[in-house]
């Protein structure tokens, strides 16, 4: 079969869409110091633009591709690690799941770096930001296209990394540094679990390449519900790693705290991108999943409970990031859930989504808070929508779709996983039920959210706070993010709306025709269980309208809301039973017992040793001749005794006569 | 009891006596004389056992040249009684133990192995000092040049150390 | 017919007399005569195996060890001097400069 690679120079040179953003960090962090910000900013946008431009190119390259020979496309470009039977080597694929990814990372990329020139250019070290930003995207892209699980590691750590230079943004301020250790520790708990699944994936199957992994466990017997064979382990402690990577329960802890850092950070990072590559790494093990019900349950559980946790949490948040943050927790657990009840194409749908409309919630949020000079708690804002009236319009966009009314995106996504939720036979019914419990609960906060920040009386003190609407470099990318979110369902449309479904049709190929529901009887389901969801958000709209709008006070915190205010004292529990017992430890038993006691003991003792030896020693030295002459002959009876050993031997004293030969 | 036996016994019995008077005298004088009656009895165990020129060469040598320097210089120095000073305590007390253990050491070695080895007596012919030279100057000429070497060097440094500064 | 192991450990004994003069004898002089001594008895000892094993080899070498012992008397005693001079005393404990 052909292959004609001339056609294709996007694919042959792959490497071309993450080295891009990667050459533009090196010259920015290397030489931006003294750059002024429109240098930094052209570097900056120019590598991920490119990259941007790229990808599309390769999507349509991919397109012909796959046309031709239907299957993925994998290049191996160099042998990373070669070890014995084991081959990591720097591959990457294409294919219809990474170019969803790719187009995402690389898209909405872009759209926040174009923001972040308008939102960081007061800020001192633009170009460290731009640097870190650029990193980011090297790694993200690099995790979206490994055709092996090493290669993905690498981009899990090295996203991991960028999230920890990212949130420690503002290194002073000891918050925002206690912010990207946490980040980075919670996530190495789970970075821990995912490596212990690797290995298990390598001695079942002797590789870590997707192409081979999967094939290979495709003719594997499935696990029964309950039995932890191989396979749930692994898939249990891939999972593991996702919880830590996406802020799920319960390493979820690190997420508020990461809006310490700037607010474009918070979107791509803890919005758009880094926390769904758990998602993505669920959905690309997909065939592992299949075959481990149990590994999938819990994925189903842990996705569930954490939607209805967070977003009890995000209900009393007076902190307008803290908000979206908690939205983003609850949001990434509709996602497992999808997965877990294995709509998998459900899963990425909403997992696209969902980076428009976050993004775009957090991009307006930064907007607002660049607004009114800096504050973030929604208890001094009020009554701004009529002078930032394109920040409102996004914002009103974002809120809309993330409570799922149609025809806004999040309405077909969330809408999907319910749907699947509801058919599944574990449990289906009663993760249906929590499922729409935490889509009320969504609407609600995100209304509050609006209502609190833009209606209502000014709690601000307008003598102090001048309000302006952002630049154009800011409100440009809420609205083209804004447009998506309206539009981003439609081709995805499932059939019952008459759409034609192209999103579950493109992933086909990889996740396989799991969805198809056939029938009428579905159909009318599917439409009853719609309507059913967009009265839950038209619920919670009405309840935070009667809660919110018009004169609202802020009540004293009691009961049940001091519990959902102080984030159910997770952060405490973990502080109490985890944390200040490895503190305790490494102070008392590792430092002062290992490291000051043995350590520099065995070293101090050793020369002490030497020092007491010497000491000892030095006595011989008298300067007297006789002592000299006695150490002499004590010498000379030791050679004897070497020379005549066969004579003194223990039998020496046992045979007498006749000598010893 | 043979006479061979008895004259050795008679003169092992001079030299260690020789051997603890230079232990015991108090006088250097004394223990130089002492150890010339040693070497005396050597030599005449020597020509015991039928080494004669050995004999010679040891009495010559060591009894005429060695010891007579050795003398000159007591004489010399004016060496009277020594003093008694005993700064080191580790030769006070492990001392005498140690050359028992050396002494007891090879003669039980000696017990032990000794007897497979012939008798030291002048059965079959003398070492005749014709054989001992031809020795000497055929497959001992190395060392014995070596030898002459070391001498020269020793009357050097005793030149160099009898020099008087100037 | 003497047994060789007599001349032997006449030999022993003597070298042990030796190293018990070396030890407790506190002139110099009389510490170099204890070294002669030691040296004799081991001439003995070769000798006496010269002859029991029937080969002059022994012998010669008695005769290298007399001569070594010869310039080794003439150096040493120059050196024991020029030390009494110095410090004025033929008492080897006082010759401890060398002391730590």
């Amino acid at each position: 079969m052909p292959t004609h690679e001339h056609l294709r120079p996007i694919l042959e040179y792959l490497w071309i869409i993450p080295l891009l953003p990667l050459l533009g960090s090196a010259v920015n962090g290397l030489l931006g110091a003294k750059w002024p910000n429109k240098i930094v900013t052209s570097v900056a946008l120019g590598s991920t633009g490119l990259s941007f431009a790229c990808a599309l190119e390769a999507v349509r390259e991919f397109f012909l591709y796959y046309e031709a020979n239907h299957q993925a496309f994998v290049k191996q470009f160099f042998d990373w690690i070669v070890a014995g039977n084991f081959r990591g080597g720097f591959d990457l694929q294409l294919d219809q799941l990474s170019v969803v990814m790719m187009l995402v990372v690389a898209g909405v990329g872009f759209l926040i770096h174009i923001y972040a020139t308008g939102y960081m250019a007061h800020e001192g070290g633009y170009y460290r930001f731009f640097s870190y930003l650029n990193l980011f995207m090297f790694f993200m892209l690099i995790l979206v296209l490994a055709a092996n699980f090493a290669l993905l590691f690498v981009g899990w750590e090295g996203v991991g990394l960028c999230s920890y230079l990212l949130i420690g943004f503002y290194f002073l301020r000891k918050s925002a540094a206690d912010a990207g250790k946490k980040a980075f520790i919670v996530n190495r708990i789970g970075d821990f679990g995912f490596m212990l699944g690797m290995f298990l994936l390598f001695r079942a199957f002797g590789s870590l390449d997707f192409q081979t992994v999967f094939a290979k466990a495709a003719t594997w017997q499935p696990d029964a519900m309950g039995q932890f064979g191989t396979l749930t382990i692994a898939c249990l402690l891939l999972f593991m790693g996702a919880t830590g990577k996406s802020a799920q329960l319960p390493l979820y802890v690190w997420l508020a705290d990461a809006m310490e850092g700037p607010t474009p950070v918070s979107a791509l990072i803890h919005a758009a991108t880094m926390v769904t590559a758990g998602v993505y790494v669920v959905a690309r093990s997909h065939v592992l999943f299949t075959l481990a019900p149990t590994a999938m349950y819990v994925v189903a559980v842990v996705g569930c409970a954490t939607a209805i946790f967070a977003a009890t949490i995000g209900l009393v948040q007076p902190d307008i990031k803290k908000v979206l943050a908690y939205s983003t927790v609850s949001q990434l657990g509709y996602m497992f859930l999808a997965c877990g009840v294995g709509a998998f194409g459900a899963g990425i749908f909403h997992l696209m989504t969902h980076s428009f409309f976050k993004a775009l919630l957090f991009l307006a949020a930064g907007s607002v808070i660049h607004a009114i000079g800096g504050q973030q708690d929604m208890w001094h804002m009020g009554g701004l929508a009529p002078k930032i009236k394109v920040t409102f319009w996004c914002m009103l966009f974002g809120t809309i779709a993330i409570a799922g009314f149609a025809p806004f995106a999040g309405f077909f996504s969330k809408d999907a996983i319910l749907f699947a939720a509801y058919q599944s036979e574990n449990s289906g019914k009663a993760l249906y039920g929590v499922g729409l419990l935490a889509a009320v609960l969504t609407s609600f906060y995100m209304f509050r959210l609006v209502w609190l920040t833009f209606f209502g009386e000014k709690r601000y003190d307008e003598r102090h706070v001048h309000v302006h609407e952002s630049p154009g470099s800011m409100t440009v990318p809420l609205m083209i993010l804004a447009l998506l979110s309206l539009v981003g369902g439609w081709f995805a449309a499932p059939a019952l709306w008459g759409g034609p479904n192209y999103f579950a049709d493109f992933l086909a190929p990889v996740f396989g025709n799991a969805e198809a529901a056939g029938g009428e009887a579905a159909h009318s389901l599917e439409l009853t269980l719609s309507i059913v969801a967009v009265l839950a958000a038209a619920v919670g709209l009405i309840v935070a309208w009667r809660m919110y709008s018009g004169r609202v006070t802020r009540g004293t915190s009691t009961g049940l809301h001091k519990i959902l205010y102080n984030k159910y004292y997770v952060d405490e529990l973990y502080q109490a039973t985890i944390v200040g017992p490895l503190v305790w430890l490494s102070r008392n038993v590792f430092w002062k017992v290992v490291d000051v006691g043995m350590i520099d003991g065995s070293v101090n003792g050793i020369a002490q040793g030497t020092e007491a030896v010497g000491d000892t020693v030095r006595h011989t030295q008298s300067g007297n001749v006789r002592s000299y002459a006695v150490w002499v002959i004590i010498g000379a009876i030791v050679i004897l005794a070497i020379i005549f050993w066969p004579l003194w031997r223990p039998a020496f004293f046992v045979a007498t006569s006749g000598g010893v030969r | 009891m043979n006479a061979p036996l008895m004259i050795f016994f008679v003169l092992a019995a001079v030299a260690v006596f020789g051997a603890v008077s230079l232990i015991l005298q108090r006088e250097p004088i004394h223990s130089a004389l002492s150890l010339i009656v040693v070497m005396v009895a050597l030599a005449g165990l020597y020509l015991l056992m039928g080494a004669e020129f050995v004999a010679a060469v040891q009495i010559i040598v060591y009894g005429g040249a060695i010891m007579v320097l050795f003398v000159f210089v007591i004489m010399l120095l004016n060496a009277g009684e020594e003093e008694r000073t005993n700064f080191s305590k580790l030769a006070t007390y492990a001392g005498i133990p140690l050359a028992l253990a050396v002494t007891g050491f090879i003669a039980a070695a000696i017990a032990r192995s000794g007897g497979y080895l012939p008798a030291a007596a002048p059965n079959g012919a003398l070492t005749s000092t014709k054989t001992l030279s031809m020795l000497l100057f055929k497959e001992f000429v190395y060392p014995f040049e070596l030898t002459s070497f070391l001498i020269l060097v020793a009357i050097l440094g005793a030149i160099v150390l009898a020099q008087r500064e100037n | 017919m003497v047994p060789t192991d007599y001349y032997l450990i006449l030999s022993a004994i003597l070298f042990g007399l030796g190293i018990v003069a070396f030890v407790f004898k506190r002139n110099i002089i009389t510490l170099f005569m204890a070294i002669e001594l030691m040296l004799n008895a081991v001439n003995l000892a070769f000798v006496a195996f010269s002859r029991a094993l029937g080969k002059p080899d022994g012998e010669v070498f008695v005769l290298f060890v007399i001569v070594v012992a010869a310039a080794e008397a003439a150096v040493g005693l120059g050196i024991i001097i020029l030390t009494a001079r110095n410090r004025h005393s033929l008492n080897v404990e006082r010759v401890d400069l060398l002391k730590l």
